[in-house]
């Protein structure tokens, strides 16, 4: 015996009557209209397991001012020449054949009452519940000297992968052997922990392979590395002695672009061929409009259970825009769980039942060291319902061992299947 | 007719929410985590293992084998460090089912 999907319901409406008696959730169908803001990692992750979780009940409507999306990982292979910006990008089609509505514009505001957000074009869409997924905004006044048309043309940040990625890699290959390549990391918490390493591991790859007798300085804000440390200074040692120079406590205190020269507190001016500075970062420029922002002029506090925001109802945040819960990293990997959370969460407060109970989320970021070894760190985040944040369990988690060769092959696997459970 | 329907479908939540006393959607949140990985519903695209459809005391196997050591791995002897017997359960429940 079949059963059509009409009868299924039917049966299923039935049997929640039934089902309550032994205290399982009901069957009701979820319905109503989310609108998603940001086609990142998070937002379409969470586009398409609203309408898959839905039954395809939820209307879901993508807002997203770029015509494709362009990974943030893997992409510093771009700039190591490893790989092309084609072998990072994924298109939208396959949102569309979940059901999900894709819009190309930019949110700029968001009426919390009314329910609705306004596009840039002057369209506004309607929302019963709202996912604002924006990632991160530059902190210009972090790097006193640089403005976002300077950052857009000469000193560059490519901590948004697309156009400035290509930007950036054809100044590295513009750049004379025996140049200086710079990267300014700003203090944490910023985008991708480790990401500046990897790519000082990368640019060095790229130097010592083309252009050997240049050099690449990492100007940290911070006063030490702050991901993966013993790894990324055994890969700097190991594989790039003497071309890779880190300098901890360096915070940025003046630019000057024609001179391309950055000063600093305590510390010496650099002088270099190709600067790349990282500004300080913030949530998302719609966050900030919507009034989502509650901690530190910087980010959104958020319901872990839900992901719904603090400060405003029906209103999901997600990702590296959230006030981080404690070891927390802003990775794409841990966008999409919090994409999950929010899912899961929707489609239940949509079908009149309350949210499950949360799910245990995890993390793997790799990154590469050279083009052909990688490590990573792992971890778990369970909600603790005292604290009400999520906290890493202890004894799970960790690091590679060493660098190696296998898990370069596990790094590329990984990001073929996150970017097809995200837009796939 | 319509009552065999019925009780199908009251046996099938049954079974969902067996292994936990708890409900289906927790066991498929829960099991999401893997995807991003593993491939959405289980279904990888290559180069990591496929979830979907692995009976179920053979997930639940290879876990603990990871979580305890017998198992080498590079990254999943460290996550499966991070869940209960229980929720190991309420995935595995998850994938199997998955065609």
């Amino acid at each position: 015996m079949t059963l059509n999907r009409r009868d299924f319901i039917k049966a299923a409406g039935a049997a929640a009557a039934a089902g309550a008696l032994y205290g399982c959730a009901g069957g009701a169908r979820a319905s109503g209209n989310v609108v998603v803001i940001g086609g990142g990692f998070g937002g379409a992750t969470a586009a398409k397991y609203i309408r898959m979780w839905s039954d395809g009940g939820i209307d879901v409507t993508l807002v997203e001012r770029n015509p494709s999306f362009v990974s943030c990982p893997i992409s510093n292979l771009v700039l190591a020449g490893e790989k092309t910006i084609a072998d990072v990008t994924t298109g939208y089609d396959g949102l569309k054949t979940h059901g999900v509505r894709v819009v190309q514009g930019d949110a700029v505001a968001v009426d919390p009452v009314k329910r609705t957000v306004r596009l840039a074009s002057g369209q506004e869409l309607s929302y019963d519940r709202l996912v604002v997924s924006p990632g991160i905004d530059f902190m210009w006044e972090s790097v006193p000297g640089l403005t976002p048309v300077l950052s857009d043309s000469r000193i560059l940040h490519s901590w948004k992968a697309g156009p400035q990625t290509v930007a950036l890699r054809k100044q590295l290959e513009d750049m004379k052997d025996g140049g200086v390549y710079a990267i300014a990391i700003p203090k944490a918490p910023y985008r991708c922990p480790p990401g500046p390493y990897e790519r000082a591991c990368m640019v060095a790859g790229y130097f010592k392979a083309k252009k050997p007798k240049s050099k690449v300085l990492i100007l940290d804000a911070n006063e030490d590395v702050v991901s993966k440390k013993g790894l990324f200074m055994k890969a700097w040692k190991d594989l790039y002695n003497g071309m890779v120079e880190y300098r901890p406590n360096h915070v940025i205190t003046g630019l000057d672009a024609n001179a391309m020269t950055l000063k600093f507190e305590f510390s010496d001016a650099v002088k270099a061929d190709v600067l790349n500075i990282i500004p300080g970062q913030m949530a998302g420029g719609i966050a900030k409009a919507a009034g989502l922002i509650t901690a530190n002029n910087r980010w959104c506090g958020v319901d872990w259970r839900t992901m719904e925001s603090v400060a405003h109802k029906n209103v999901h945040v997600l990702g590296d825009s959230t006030l981080s819960a404690p070891a927390m990293p802003k990775s794409g990997h841990m966008t999409t769980q919090h994409a999950k959370i929010a899912a899961g969460a929707i489609v239940a407060l949509m079908s009149g039942e309350q949210a499950p109970d949360p799910m245990v989320i995890a993390n793997t970021c790799y990154s590469f060291v050279a083009a052909n070894s990688v490590v990573h760190v792992a971890s778990v985040h369970a909600y603790d319902a005292k604290d009400k944040t999520f906290k890493t369990i202890p004894g799970s988690g960790g690091l590679s061992a060493a660098a190696n060769e296998l898990e370069a092959t596990y790094a590329m696997a990984w990001a073929r299947n996150i970017w097809a459970d995200a837009l796939g | 007719m319509k009552y065999r329907k019925i009780a199908l479908a009251v046996s099938l939540l049954g079974l969902a929410g067996a292994a936990s006393a708890d409900n289906h959607a927790l066991s498929r949140n829960m099991a999401s985590a893997c995807a991003s990985c593993h491939g959405t519903n289980g279904h990888s695209i290559g180069g990591l293992y496929p979830l979907a459809g692995m009976p179920k005391d053979e997930m639940i196997r290879k876990v603990k084998d990871f979580r305890s050591g017998a198992t080498p791995a590079t990254v999943m002897h460290q996550l499966s460090k991070g869940y209960t017997d229980q929720q190991i359960e309420m995935i595995a429940n998850f994938y199997a089912a998955q065609k």
